[in-house]
């Protein structure tokens, strides 16, 4: 009975670390810095249910990210401008005043509902159109790369509506309170950490559910599910639109937290470190991505901070050891001392995934 | 059920100008368990996939009352068209009963889908039953020995509520007994649904066809009872090489002629 425990048991302690034992043990500084990676953490669970479940290399979640975190950042500017105002950056650069496709980011309502639904619907959208195609492994992981490495040009080259490649910083309120705020700082901290357990449930219960069972059919044997009478394209999207809906968030959440976004934060590095985190902890399972997400996001800061330009390396070196090595990721590891435990003839031992992006 | 038969007129598939199926008539009709057979390369597997909608085709394939040409494969699929795959494919990382429950779902809604199974549904506690895996109901598929596959696949058609069954070479790789049990379940599923079954084992045809039909480099050749096709000159013109068989040149190649 210890299994049917185990995952209410890991929430509890999730809860308790983050609630409690965080905020009482990190100073504001480091708990900030734990908030940022949690942000991480929220976007390597989507991309642990569509790559790890669904079999999706999604390379470009930062898309998502940044769609987040610009239109969070658009509605700080505005808000901190003022009823009518325009942001500082905008009055430097040129005298147009703010672009109307700003304005309905004014509304803290109109941002919200565009962060809960705008990554999804691009996704949506997106996700449609290339898996109907029958797009997928390499070509789906290039594909998304590409995406991610437009969007960034397209933040750079519109300095007047982005900031362009410094991005947008220097926010003073979120929704009222001031960010400078220590008490408000904790509250931030907790939304982000409330988010993540939110996040955990949703893809656990569709990791239990019929339709993640279905997933992970569809990503084994896509061609055999046809065969059933399924669309394959529609079971992919969904787990597609849940990934790029929680990186959208997750990047909302990042802009008060770290108080800038910048076209460094959604393109193809940051990209694939997004992903990095999810091939280290375990893809197919439900803690391992964010353990692993925030264990290489403390590590880039840790090591950062000493060697600016090595850690991209090392980086890129885990991740093919992991990939070639390992590719259940350390999740496996507990795995195989369990099979081993229970001996040659058990049958009920998951089987790490096998296949990379298919 | 008068509409439930499968008829196929004119099918034509090529590969890059090569003809693998060329203009192939042939009607099935519901209680019928009929074999399909021929020689290596002949287009059986090609002509189950051009009805199941994997390949494209020329002509017509009409069941239930549905032009099946040019329909995407699971449309198909939801209109009671299941196939199974010369080498067995299931969900190897899933278990039985998964896999039972997968094939059972399409007409799922989201909420159905979005929540987790609580107990075994009755049809896949039944496909489980007919085709023998109820003992390894959590047991992942991929541990199956080839025959359970087999079989697994056979049920996944039964719980789809398939009502035309393409089964390619479901017997190779059994032994004398597995084949004998899938002989009596497919005469069991086929009393009343529409049965083709690819085989290159003889016996197993002799045994359980109710009717054949030959093909032979793409076209059908022959078709009839399994005496009338095992006496046909040209067929065994096809297996035996030209010229004329003694009885006991057919028996050993196309089985024992009763
Ligand atoms: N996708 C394809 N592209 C090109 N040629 C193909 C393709 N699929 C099948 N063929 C060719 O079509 C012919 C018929 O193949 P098919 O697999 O239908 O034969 P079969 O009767 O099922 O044979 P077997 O008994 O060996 O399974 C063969 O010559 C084969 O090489
Ligand atoms: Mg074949």
């Amino acid at each position: 009975m210890n299994k049917r425990w185990a995952v209410p048991a890991a929430f509890a302690v999730a809860a308790v670390l983050l609630f409690a034992v965080a905020p009482l043990a990190l100073s504001p500084f480091r708990l900030d810095q734990l908030g940022r990676y949690l942000c991480f953490a929220i976007v390597a669970v989507g991309i642990g249910l569509a790559w790890g479940r669904g079999g999706m290399l999604t390379l470009g979640q930062g898309v998502f990210f940044g769609m987040g975190a610009y239109l969070m950042a658009m509605h700080l500017k505005l808000a901190d401008a003022g009823p009518g105002g325009t942001p500082d950056f905008m009055a430097l650069i040129s005298s147009d005043g703010v672009p109307w496709w700003w304005e309905p980011f004014r509304s803290e309502i109109v941002t919200l509902l565009a962060i809960l639904l705008l990554p999804a619907a691009v996704a949506a959208v997106l996700g449609l159109a290339t898996f109907r195609r029958r797009v997928r492994g390499a070509y789906f992981a290039i594909l998304s790369q590409a995406l991610a490495a437009a969007f960034a040009i397209l933040l750079i080259g519109n300095p007047t509506g982005t900031g362009g490649s410094t991005g947008l910083s220097g926010f003073r309120g979120f929704f009222g309170f001031a960010l400078s705020d220590p008490a408000n700082r904790l509250v931030l901290f907790f939304t982000v950490a409330g988010v993540l357990l939110l996040v955990l449930a949703l893809v656990r219960q569709l990791m239990v559910s019929r339709f993640g069972e279905l997933l992970v059919a569809c990503r084994d044997a896509e061609e055999r599910v046809r065969f059933l009478g399924y669309d394959p394209a529609n079971v992919k999207t969904v787990a597609f639109v849940v990934a790029a809906f929680m990186a959208g968030i997750a990047g909302a959440l990042f802009v008060p937290i770290v108080g800038i976004v910048s076209p460094n934060d959604v393109g193809i590095v940051p990209s694939i470190g997004m992903l990095i985190g999810v091939a280290i902890g375990g893809r197919t399972t439900l803690f391992g991505p964010v353990l692993g997400a925030i264990a290489v996001a403390w590590a880039g800061s840790a090591l950062s901070e000493q060697f600016p330009s090595g850690w991209t390396y090392a980086q890129g070196l885990l991740f093919m050891l992991v990939i070639a090595f390992l590719p259940g990721g350390l999740a496996s590891l507990a795995w195989r001392r369990r099979a081993r435990a229970a001996g040659p003839a058990s049958v009920s031992a998951p089987l790490p995934a096998p296949s990379g992006g298919n | 059920m008068q509409q439930d038969y499968l008829e196929i007129s004119g099918l034509t598939v090529s590969f890059d100008g090569f003809v693998a199926v060329d203009g192939v008539d042939l009607s099935v009709l519901p209680g019928d368990l009929r074999f399909l057979i021929g020689p290596n390369g002949a287009g059986k597997t090609t002509l189950i996939d051009a009805v199941s909608g994997l390949v494209p085709a020329a002509g017509s394939v009409r069941y239930g009352g549905h032009e099946l040409t040019g329909r995407k494969v699971h449309r198909i699929a939801r209109l009671g068209v299941g196939r199974t795959f010369q080498t067995a494919t299931v969900f190897e990382e899933l278990t039985v009963l998964q896999n039972l429950d997968i094939a059972a779902g399409h007409r799922r809604g989201p909420l159905a889908l979005a929540r987790r199974r609580r107990g075994i549904p009755e049809e896949v506690e039944r496909a489980m039953e007919t085709v023998g895996l109820t003992e390894l109901v959590d047991a992942p598929a991929g541990v199956l020995a080839h025959g359970q596959k087999q079989w697994l696949e056979i049920g996944m058609l039964l719980v789809q509520d398939a009502r035309l069954l393409m089964l390619d070479e479901p017997v190779a790789g059994m032994s004398a007994e597995e084949k004998d049990e899938t002989g009596r379940l497919l005469q069991r599923i086929g009393a009343d649904r529409t049965v083709v079954v690819v085989e290159h084992d003889m016996d197993f045809m002799r045994s359980f066809a109710s009717s054949v039909t030959v093909l032979h480099a793409g076209k059908v050749l022959a078709e009839g009872s399994v005496g009338e096709v095992q006496a046909d000159p040209r067929v065994q013109e096809v297996y035996l090489g030209p010229g004329h068989h003694s009885r006991a040149e057919v028996e050993t190649v196309l089985g024992e002629v009763s």
